[in-house]
């Protein structure tokens, strides 16, 4: 930025020197009067070039700036997307063979809810993950009944439940690959997905 | 000469027992509990020759493994079976490639040492109720006979022609040889010509029950879950993910083209079960509401049915009844889940395998025996899983396993073996245990493979060989 500053400066610097009228000539009078006047049409063309020119800097110097400018409200935006797809992806978890929204996942989901609806359009993807620990195809069934539990929350809060798809993963996507408690409770989760509506978010 | 070979008969029945004692020892030493004990020497004894015939190594080599794994027999091993049939008073060995009047198909009898020349004092002083002698009988055909060695006779001859050692079908050939000999030997039917369907890394792979031709059945674009078997071996379904949702397949094990199942792929999908018939699909499919059972018709692609309502449990894992009037499922009703009856119409559900409410863990994945009169199951004991058996006339429930972690068990069609997952090696494998002797062995020494399916015997035009 600063530096586009400096060369749009310059460029205007450039333009005001090349509009300044130059130092004519003390001519002595000659007898070739249609000469003299072809010099100064000649001259005048010059300058007119010159300015033009120098007008046509000035206004791509400007033109830049202009982009910039959005460029850089186009970044802001997407600061701020991405700022709200963290906050959005933020997970929540589950104790042992449990589908019941933890107190402190609460204000996790709290939060989700503001965001969807500070962003209408928004529509998104709730998976629900186990840990090894129970067995392989009855992880789905509880898997699908801690995604349902979320969308619950979010649609007893206000939120179209249209807006929310929910799908099980049991345990054949864990978050982390260990056998211990650690793992485990990382990886009795739900997740949440952008399915649409996400290219440009707003903070709630 | 008789004393020769006496002592040569003492020194090699003293050699066998004590091999198959430390077998079964180790068996027990993976803590296996069951409630019938095995004492050696009960079973019939059985030996395992191919006489002068090298090229048949490895039909020999096969069969006695199969004899050995119907768990059935004491399989009685000689080292260098052919001096044994030299030593025979009525050489020769080997047959010729016609053999002579009196061995023709399937009946014949003959006195002591005559068919197939065998020395039938000599074997029973080894323990050996049987004896079956693999020759070459022209061409690519063998002949397999049985000798009833109690008897002193032939009991059956049997022929076969088996395809090239190359083949892909070749090993299966052999399995239904192996299958012929356990029917002639003892009326049973056998578990040789079997195959196990499991999951590893999220694709479905078919086995041999022997643990050899392990091969790729499912596509490789999506994680599979849950293989199981149509009744006529002829046909399995298993479970994809496909965006979230769970997807079911039937495939045609000859052809190994696949088909979506209508009406399947647009929730969770998930648990197919063959009724059967093989007419009708019962699955599990999960939705907001809930995961309950339903039916859907394979036949002709519609007529889906809920068949349990549970709007604040779940109700999942169905198995057919072999008579097909029932379905075994789990359910989640009373807060953990536990085994569960009702019609195959999803009338008049009831509790299956009892339990003590608070005290007993969560039970999981049935599946009725072939035989009707059992349902295997997992449950949770002091927080690992165990396998446990429900009988179906009383409805007692005992338990399997006592080692490690051991789940989804699944049915051998004699209903007395049974493939399941275990992690008693240090590492989840598939274990084939023998419920009459509580013999165990590795179906798959790989890590990762589980939620195996047993087939049904596989009929002979099924192919199955990918």
């Amino acid at each position: 930025m600063k530096r586009l500053s400096l060369l749009l400066l310059g460029g205007l610097a450039m333009a005001a020197v090349a509009a300044c009228p130059g130092k004519k000539p003390d001519t002595t009078p000659t007898p070739t009067g249609p000469n003299t006047d072809s010099i100064e049409a000649e001259r005048r063309r010059a300058d007119s070039i010159k300015q033009a020119e120098a007008e046509a800097r000035a206004r791509e110097a400007a033109e830049r700036e202009r982009q910039q400018h959005i460029a850089d409200s186009l970044a802001a935006i997407g600061q701020t997307t991405n700022a709200v797809k963290t906050m959005l992806a933020t997970l929540i978890h589950f104790d042992y063979d449990k589908a019941v929204i933890r107190g402190g996942d609460a204000s996790v989901l709290d939060q989700k809810v503001s965001i969807l609806q500070a962003n209408p359009a928004l529509r998104i993807r709730i998976s629900g993950h186990c840990d090894e620990r129970g067995s392989d195809e009855y992880n789905l069934a509880l898997g699908n009944r801690r995604a349902t539990a979320a969308k619950q929350y979010l649609v007893s809060h206000g939120i179209d439940g249209g807006r929310i798809e929910t799908v099980s993963y049991g345990e054949e996507r864990p978050a982390d690959p260990g056998h211990d408690e650690e793992a485990w409770s990382k990886n009795r989760r739900d997740e949440f997905e952008i399915l649409a509506g996400g290219d440009a978010l707003k903070q709630p | 000469m008789t004393r020769a070979l006496g002592i040569a008969a003492l020194c090699l029945a003293v050699v066998a027992p004590a091999r198959l004692t430390a077998q079964d020892t180790s068996a027990v030493d993976r803590g296996v509990r069951i409630g019938i004990l095995y004492r050696p020497g009960v079973r019939p004894g059985i030996v395992v020759l191919t006489g002068r015939a090298p090229a048949l190594d490895s039909v020999r080599a096969i069969m006695a493994r199969d004899i050995d794994y119907s768990d059935r027999f004491e399989l009685i091993t000689l080292p260098g079976s052919d001096s044994i049939r030299l030593a025979a008073p009525a050489p020769p060995a080997v047959p010729g490639p016609r053999p002579a009047a009196g061995t023709g198909s399937g009946k014949t009898s003959g006195g002591a040492a005559s068919a197939g020349g065998l020395n039938y004092p000599l074997y029973q002083a080894l323990g050996a109720d049987f004896a079956v002698a693999v020759t070459p009988a022209g061409g690519d055909s063998l002949a397999v006979t049985v000798h009833d060695v109690a008897g002193g006779a032939v009991r059956r001859e049997l022929r076969s022609r088996l395809p090239p050692l190359t083949d892909p079908g070749f090993r299966m050939a052999v399995h239904r040889l192996s299958d012929r000999v356990l029917e002639a030997t003892l009326g049973a039917p056998g578990i040789a010509a079997t195959r196990v369907l499991f999951v590893m890394d999220g694709k479905v792979y078919v086995i041999d029950q022997d643990g050899a031709e392990r091969h790729l059945v499912s596509s490789t674009d999506h994680a599979a879950m849950s293989p199981a078997w149509a009744a006529d071996g002829r046909r399995f379904s298993y479970m994809e993910f496909w965006q979230g949702h769970g997807r079911l397949f039937v495939q045609d094990v000859a052809t190994g083209k696949r088909a979506p199942v209508a009406t399947t792929g647009q929730a969770l999908d998930f648990t197919p079960a063959f009724s059967p018939d093989g007419k009708t699909l019962a699955f599990s499919r999960a939705i907001e509401e809930g995961t309950d059972v339903y039916t859907v018709n394979i036949k002709d692609g519609c007529c889906l049915q809920r068949l349990t309502v549970g709007r604040f449990y779940d109700n999942l894992s169905p198995t057919y009844s072999p008579d097909g009037q029932r379905i075994a499922f789990v359910s989640t009703r009373a807060g953990l889940p536990q085994i569960y009856v009702m019609g195959a119409d999803g009338t008049d559900p009831q509790l299956f395998a009892p339990f003590d409410y608070g005290a007993t863990g969560s039970s999981n994945a049935p599946e009725w025996s072939p035989d009707g009169q059992a349902v295997a199951f997992h449950r949770d004991v002091a927080g690992t899983l165990q396998v446990f058996v429900l009988d179906v006339r009383t409805r007692a429930v005992r338990q399997l396993t006592s080692v490690g972690r051991n789940e989804d068990p699944t049915w051998a069609p004699d209903s007395r073996h049974m493939a399941f997952v275990s992690d008693r090696s240090g590492y989840r494998q598939l274990w084939i245990i023998d419920l009459e002797t509580g013999r165990i062995r590795p179906l798959l020494q790989q890590s990762g493979a589980r939620l195996p399916a047993w087939s049904p015997r596989l009929p002979e035009t099924a192919s199955p060989t990918p």
